[in-house]
């Protein structure tokens, strides 16, 4: 491809790490590179990234990572001037492109803490919400994933150091298991399974270890998650089991948040 | 006071997660310390209510992208107990197999890019590497064996997706595991250099007098199970762990800091109060290597916890390569149960120290309860106190040379402050 020839050697991209609600797995994907970790460090300059060094540079910064959403009123403000600050802003990772695990809270405002009053007023500056970084601010381009794969990080990083736009495959994981040559762990043995609407990247590992496929890359592109659902409610779970399922690390991405609050409805209501 | 002087490290670098450090001055006093963690709350326990327990160690495993095992491990013991699963030994030695992949990933991290950096006055590993490629390079090496161990048992290394109550949803192949030994035999070797090197290093002459606290088990280094034994000569079972142990809130802080019940005295958790307590369950290669490099025992140089986490590689290595080596594929992979009302906790070591879990679920099989204290929670109060003690061998008129070697203490605990923050309670009260 000679994307390399591309490259300035004199000025190399800036590079800034940036941290918000998230449990730090995305940014050590980075990390994680063992093999390529010093080649990264030479096409790029590391101008901010607190879990990796004590050398922090001030912005702007070219190429900026986000990981993590946002649920407090500070992060809300500290997004948009990461922002500022960015040329090109990528999020990484399930709680930066849809707010991730601690997005369930959205729901229990509504189903749960209506019944309840927080018993610490000091927590009060916490948002009712987990969203994700581009409700907050414009996002170039996002990696899914919880945890986010280090190959495609690196692709994205390679990309866009070469002055181009990432490219990655946004088919479901059903096809991957395909490839894979993985027996389908639905049609043999029933488990509810998400890999025709998970979007790929995770390699398809949870249907080749015998366990359904639960969606930590979110939503595949046009996942049809209705008639998955519906199949399943009709053959295999019922709407109490399928509801977590649906409503997990990547709950608030939109097409999952509608599935999941659509079979909440089909629910048996509570005694 | 016009002496008044104060210190501020505005975000801690080369530790996991994120957080700060506010020292006030007054003349040659230190009149306060704060380690302040600032990540937002994320609530852990508070949606883990009312999830089925299944999901228990896929969701805690998002606590922390560095320790995820030891949030599975804690998780599926705890809940075992609850529901009243005795699980084989062959499960429980595929559970210590992939905590030794843990261990072996975090520790490498933490030696070569994380800790390191301090001893040579440089900002990163990769800074680190222009003067010793060798040593970074191999341990880079040593953090991918780690990696490598978790992907072949645990489906991944960050959030494994094979680990379940009860056991694994699937045995490895043998082959799957087979591949790893080659490395591994490279990999003993080579933690026992990159051993010998940290050992080398020049340490402060700094000792404290620390509580320190870790599990012990009668015939294995500690990892999923044991006693909890302290040095100071407390010894409990993991069940009493909470009628010793209290957590606290603090203003500047976003985790809350654990203390001994009665004398509300700080302690130490981590590998360095590992080896203080079980320096005799140690493999040989590491036990040899730990008498080889003169580390004292009882040491209480927090400085040194690079050199436990060596000897902790070395075990974690040799441990793994037993376990690698004798490995069939077994059956069942996990223990089938039926759901019960039923309360459950468990302790075990993460690569940081002690964590504890503890659940209660319901006859559908669903959380109503649960609590979950991390390491760097426990060791959070223990720092600060560090800190009053080692100001006064650091100040200097330059502000931020004292900030660098406070940095540096800090960072010899390995602190994980994404996974001390989530724990912040939702105290709620039914308004009927």
């Amino acid at each position: 491809m000679g994307d390399s020839a591309t490259v300035q050697p004199k000025k190399k991209p800036r590079l800034g790490v940036f941290k918000f609600a998230s449990c730090d797995g995305c940014q050590l994907s980075l990390l994680d590179c063992e093999d390529e970790l010093l080649a990264v460090a030479g096409i790029v300059d590391i101008a901010h990234f607190l879990e990796a060094s004590s050398h922090i540079e001030k912005g702007p910064y070219d190429i900026v990572l986000v990981e993590g959403s946002i649920t407090t009123p500070h992060d809300a403000e500290r997004i948009q001037e990461v922002r500022r600050q960015a040329g090109i802003l990528v999020t990484i990772g399930a709680c930066a492109t849809a707010g991730g695990i601690q997005s369930l809270k959205n729901w229990a405002d509504h189903e749960d803490y209506l019944r309840c009053v927080y018993a610490r007023p000091e927590y009060i500056s916490t948002l009712a919400t987990s969203t994700p970084i581009a409700d907050h601010v414009a996002v170039d381009f996002e990696l899914r994933g919880c945890p986010i794969d280090r190959h495609q990080l690196l692709d994205v990083i390679t990309a866009l150091v070469g002055g181009r736009r990432p490219r990655l495959a946004s088919h479901s994981v059903c096809l991957d298991c395909k490839r894979r040559g993985t027996v389908c762990v639905e049609v043999a043995q029933g488990i509810p399974c998400l890999g025709p609407i998970t979007h790929t990247g995770c390699g398809a590992i949870c249907p080749a270890y015998d366990r359904g496929c639960y969606g930590c890359f979110g939503p595949a592109a046009q996942p049809n998650c209705d008639s998955l659902a519906d199949h399943y409610l009709q053959d295999v779970t019922n709407a109490e089991s399928l509801l977590p399922l649906l409503r997990n690390f990547n709950a608030a991405a939109p097409e999952f948040q509608q599935a999941s609050d659509r079979v909440a409805a089909m629910r048996e209501p509570n005694p | 006071m016009s002496k008044s002087r104060s210190i501020k490290v505005e975000a801690l670098t080369r530790v996991e997660g994120e957080g700060g450090l506010d020292v006030t001055m007054n003349g040659d006093v230190v009149e306060d310390v704060k380690l302040s963690i600032y990540e937002p709350p994320r609530f852990f326990e508070g949606f883990l209510r009312g999830r089925p327990l299944e999901e228990v160690p896929d969701i805690t495993a998002r606590i922390c992208g560095i320790c995820p095992v030891a949030y599975q491990m804690s998780a599926v013991h705890a809940l075992e107990q609850a529901l009243k699963v005795e699980i084989t030994p062959e499960i429980r030695r595929m559970r210590r197999l992939l905590y030794c992949g843990e261990w072996i990933e975090s520790h490498g991290l933490h030696m070569h890019l994380l800790h390191a950096p301090d001893f040579f006055g440089v900002n990163s590993g990769i800074e680190l590497a222009a003067e010793f490629p060798d040593e970074v390079n191999r341990g880079l090496r040593l953090k991918k064996h780690g990696n490598e161990l978790l992907e072949a048992l645990g489906g991944r290394a960050i959030h494994p997706i094979n680990v379940c109550v009860g056991g694994f949803y699937r045995a490895p192949k043998r082959e799957e595991l087979q591949k790893l030994i080659p490395d591994f035999e490279w990999g003993l070797q080579a933690a026992i250099d990159a051993t010998r090197w940290v050992a080398t290093f020049d340490f402060p002459d700094f000792q404290r007098e620390y509580d320190m606290v870790a599990m012990r088990h009668p015939d294995h280094y500690p990892l999923n199970e044991g006693r909890i034994v302290s040095t100071s000569g407390m010894e409990i079972d993991v069940a009493d762990y909470e009628q010793h142990f209290a957590e606290h809130h603090v203003a500047h802080s976003t985790a809350l800091q654990s203390l001994r019940t009665g004398d509300q005295s700080s302690y130490h958790v981590g590998p360095l109060a590992r080896v203080n307590l079980n320096r005799d369950r140690l493999s040989e290669s590491a036990k040899r290597v730990a008498d080889e490099t003169s580390l004292e025992t009882p040491c209480h140089n927090p400085f040194k916890a690079i050199i436990a986490r060596g000897i902790e590689l070395i075990h974690a290595y040799e441990e793994a390569l037993t376990i690698l080596r004798e490995y069939r594929p077994f059956r069942p992979s996990r223990i089938p149960y039926e759901y019960q009302v039923g309360e459950g906790c468990a302790a075990t070591e993460a690569p940081r120290g002690l964590i504890y879990h503890r659940y209660r679920i319901d006859e559908n099989g669903k959380v109503t309860f649960a609590k979950i204290i991390p390491p760097t929670s426990q060791n959070q109060r223990q720092i600060e106190n560090d800190l009053r003690a080692w100001l006064p061998h650091v100040l200097q008129d330059d502000d931020r040379k004292t900030a660098f070697d406070c940095e540096r203490l800090i960072r010899s605990y390995d602190p994980c402050i994404s996974c001390s923050t989530h724990f912040l309670k939702l105290n709620i009260k039914r308004a009927d």
